[in-house]
C-alpha cells in the first residue's frame, strides 16, 4: 500500500473543505471497498478524509411520506430498520443478499453505491484494464468473461456494477443527495447516477471529484409484494451471477430491476407494462440489444427464468 | 466472492498484496531508526483505543489495518490474518459490539472504540460460553478460523437477538429465530479450509439453547 495522511471529519463542510486543500484526496467510510484496492495499489490516494464519523447516519420520515437514509447508515442497519422491513422489503432482501455480516457492519449506504467492479482483470493489476489503466486494453473481452454484462458493455469495458443494495435502490426509484466541493447541493435520480462505459469507463458515476454523497431518499412506499432474486456459484458470501428483483401488485403490474447483467442496475420503465403477460415479454424488452460472449450467453436465459420463477413465487 | 477461475486470476494480485503489507512493517523501524535513505518520513496518526478492557495508545503508520496493530503491536496474536482482504473471516473481532472483519479496517479509524478480540473474551481458565462450546462439540480441527469463528459466532446471538434479519429470514416483519439455516447463513463469512462447519453450528446452537 502507498503511504498516505489521514484526516477525520465531522461535518460535510468539512469533508469537502479538506477535499479542496488535498487534490487526489478520497473519502473513507466503511472501507472494506477502498482499503482492499488500496492494498493491491489499485486506489493509490495521498490522503483520506475518514467520513465515517459524520452524524450522516440516520434513517428520517420525509415530509413527502418516504425515507430519507443518511450517506453513512450501515447496510446492517438499514437493512434492520422497521420501515424498511415492512414498506421497502426488496431494500432489506437485496442488502442481506450482499457480502458477510461482518462486511454488512461496515459497510455504508454511499460506499456501497460507489463499490467498484469485481472484474478480475480490474483487480489483477498484471492485466490490461480501461478502468484501471485507461488506454490500456481489456482484458475480459475475449478472456474470462463468463460474471461479465450483457447491456450496456461498450469495446472499452464489459464490467458489471456489483452491488445488490443498487438494485433495489433502483426499482425503488431512489434519490441521491449530494454537496459538491464548492458546497451546493444537488439530488441525482439513481437512474442517471452511473455513466455508461463509453470510451471512458473509468469514470463510473456523475459525481464530480470531491463531491460528496449525503443521504439517500427513498419516495412514498409503493406496495406490492417485494422479492430479490440472486443468482449465484454457491449459497451465500458470493457475488451474483444475475440477480432480479421485483415488486409485483395484486393486478400483476410492477417493476423488475436486474443486477449483474450491466454496469448499472438494470431497468427499463418501458418493458415493465408486459409484466401481466409473463417473464418472456418483459425480458424481450428489458435486455433488448443485449450482447453476450462466448462465456455470459447464459446470462439471458438465466434472467428470464429467474424472473418467470420469481413472478409465479409473487403470485403465492 | 469470487468464482475459481477468477481466484487463479487474481491470486497473484492478493500475493503481491501480502508482500506490500510485509514490507510496510519492515519499514516503520528503519524510518524510525532515522536511515539516511528513508523517503519522506511515513505519515504516522496517534490512536487510542481500548482493547480487551484495557486502555492502549499507539502511534501508527496510517496503512496500519486494525487487525495488524493487533498482531503486530500489541502483540494480540490469537486474532488470525487468512486472506487480508474480507474474504476469510480469520480476522473477525468486535468493536463496540459489532464484529466486523479486522484486516478491511484502519487502525487509525477507531480512535475512541471499544474492540474485543478471543483473548479478551476469555482465557483458559475460565472461557466463555462459546469457547467451552467449540471445545466440547470439537468446533475445529487446525483451529487457524476458530478466533474468527468464534467471535463471529458470539456476535450473530446478539444480532438474532437485536432482530437483524438475514437472507433465509422467512418473514421480514417478524422477530428472526436460532435456526440452523439462520446461523448457517449468518456464519457464511467465516471460511473453515477444515470443514468444520457442521461441529461448529453444533456448538453455536448449544450456546443459543442454553441461554434461551
Ligand atoms: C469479500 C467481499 C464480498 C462482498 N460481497 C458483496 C456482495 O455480494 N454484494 C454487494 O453488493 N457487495 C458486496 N461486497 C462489497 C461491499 O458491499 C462494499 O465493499 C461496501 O458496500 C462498500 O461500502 P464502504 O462504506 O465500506 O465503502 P468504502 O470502501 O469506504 O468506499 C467505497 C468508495 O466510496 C467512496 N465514498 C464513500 N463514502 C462516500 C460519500 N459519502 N460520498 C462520496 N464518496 C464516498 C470512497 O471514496 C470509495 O471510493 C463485498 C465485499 C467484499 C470484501
Ligand atoms: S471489463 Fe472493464 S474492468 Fe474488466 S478488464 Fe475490461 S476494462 Fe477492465
Ligand atoms: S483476513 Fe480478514 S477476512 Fe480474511
Ligand atoms: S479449523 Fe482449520 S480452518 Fe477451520
Amino acid at each position: 500500500m502507498k503511504s498516505f495522511t489521514y484526516e477525520r471529519v465531522d461535518t460535510p463542510a468539512a469533508a469537502t473543505a479538506a477535499f479542496a486543500r488535498t487534490p487526489g484526496a478520497r473519502f473513507i467510510a466503511g472501507g472494506t471497498n477502498l482499503l482492499d484496492l488500496m492494498k493491491l495499489e489499485i486506489e493509490t490516494p495521498p490522503h483520506l478524509i475518514d467520513v465515517s464519523h459524520i452524524a450522516l447516519d440516520k434513517i428520517e420520515a420525509t415530509p413527502e411520506g418516504g425515507l430519507r437514509i443518511g450517506a453513512m447508515v450501515r447496510n446492517t442497519d438499514l437493512a434492520s430498520d422497521a420501515r424498511v422491513r415492512r414498506d421497502y422489503g426488496l431494500l432489506t432482501r437485496a442488502l442481506v443478499a450482499g457480502a458477510s455480516g461482518q462486511l454488512r457492519n461496515k459497510a455504508t449506504t454511499a460506499g456501497n453505491l460507489l463499490q467498484r467492479t469485481r472484474c478480475p482483470y480490474f483487480y489483477d493489476t498484471n492485466q490490461p484494464c480501461n478502468k484501471r489503466k485507461p488506454g490500456s486494453g481489456c482484458a475480459a473481452i475475449g478472456g474470462f468473461n463468463r460474471l461479465h454484462a450483457v447491456v450496456g458493455a461498450s469495446e472499452a469495458c464489459i464490467a458489471t456494477h456489483p452491488s445488490d443494495m443498487a438494485v433495489a435502490m433502483r426499482a425503488l426509484d431512489a434519490t441521491v443527495e449530494t454537496v459538491d466541493a464548492g458546497g451546493k447541493a444537488r439530488a441525482i435520480p439513481i437512474a442517471d447516477f452511473y455513466r455508461a462505459p463509453a470510451k471512458t469507463p473509468h469514470l463510473e458515476t456523475v459525481l464530480a471529484p470531491g463531491e460528496l454523497i449525503t443521504a439517500v431518499t427513498l419516495p412514498r412506499p409503493v406496495g406490492g409484494t417485494h422479492i430479490y432474486h440472486k443468482v449465484r456459484d454457491r449459497a451465500s458470501y458470493a457475488f451474483a451471477l444475475i440477480s432480479v428483483g421485483v415488486i409485483v401488485q395484486r393486478d400483476g403490474t410492477g417493476r423488475v430491476a436486474l443486477g449483474g447483467v450491466g454496469y448499472k442496475p438494470w431497468r427499463v420503465e418501458g418493458a415493465e407494462a408486459a409484466l401481466p403477460r409473463g417473464a418472456r415479454p418483459v425480458v424481450d424488452g428489458l435486455l433488448a440489444g443485449a450482447k453476450t460472449t462466448h462465456e455470459n450467453a447464459y446470462k439471458l436465459p438465466l434472467v428470464e427464468r429467474t424472473l418467470a420463477g420469481v413472478l409465479a413465487q409473487a403470485k403465492g | 466472492m469470487q468464482t475459481p477461475e477468477e481466484y487463479e486470476l487474481s491470486r497473484r494480485g492478493v500475493l503481491v498484496g501480502g508482500a506490500a503489507s510485509v514490507a510496510t512493517v519492515a519499514l516503520v523501524p528503519a524510518v524510525a531508526a532515522g536511515a539516511a535513505t528513508a523517503p519522506a518520513a511515513t505519515p504516522t496518526t496517534k490512536v487510542s483505543f481500548k482493547v480487551n478492557g484495557a486502555d492502549r495508545e499507539l502511534d501508527l503508520d496510517t496503512r496500519v489495518s486494525l487487525l495488524d496493530a493487533l498482531r503486530e503491536h500489541l502483540h494480540l496474536t490469537g486474532t488470525k490474518k487468512g486472506c487480508d482482504h474480507g474474504q476469510c473471516g480469520a480476522c473477525t473481532v468486535i468493536v463496540d459490539g459489532r464484529r466486523i472483519n479486522s484486516c478491511l479496517t484502519l487502525a487509525v479509524m477507531h480512535d475512541g472504540e471499544n474492540i474485543t478480540t478471543i483473548e479478551g473474551l476469555g482465557t483458559p481458565d475460565r472461557m466463555h460460553a462459546m469457547q467451552d462450546a467449540f471445545v466440547e462439540h470439537d468446533g475445529y480441527q487446525c483451529g487457524y478460523c476458530t478466533p474468527g469463528q468464534i467471535c463471529s459466532a458470539v456476535a450473530v446471538l446478539d444480532e438474532i437477538r437485536a432482530g437483524v434479519p438475514s437472507h433465509v429470514t422467512a418473514d421480514l416483519t417478524a422477530a428472526p429465530t436460532v435456526t440452523a439455516a439462520e446461523l448457517r447463513e449468518r456464519m457464511s463469512g467465516n471460511i473453515c479450509r477444515c470443514g468444520a462447519y457442521s461441529n461448529i453450528i453444533d456448538a453455536i446452537t448449544g450456546v443459543a439453547g442454553a441461554k434461551a
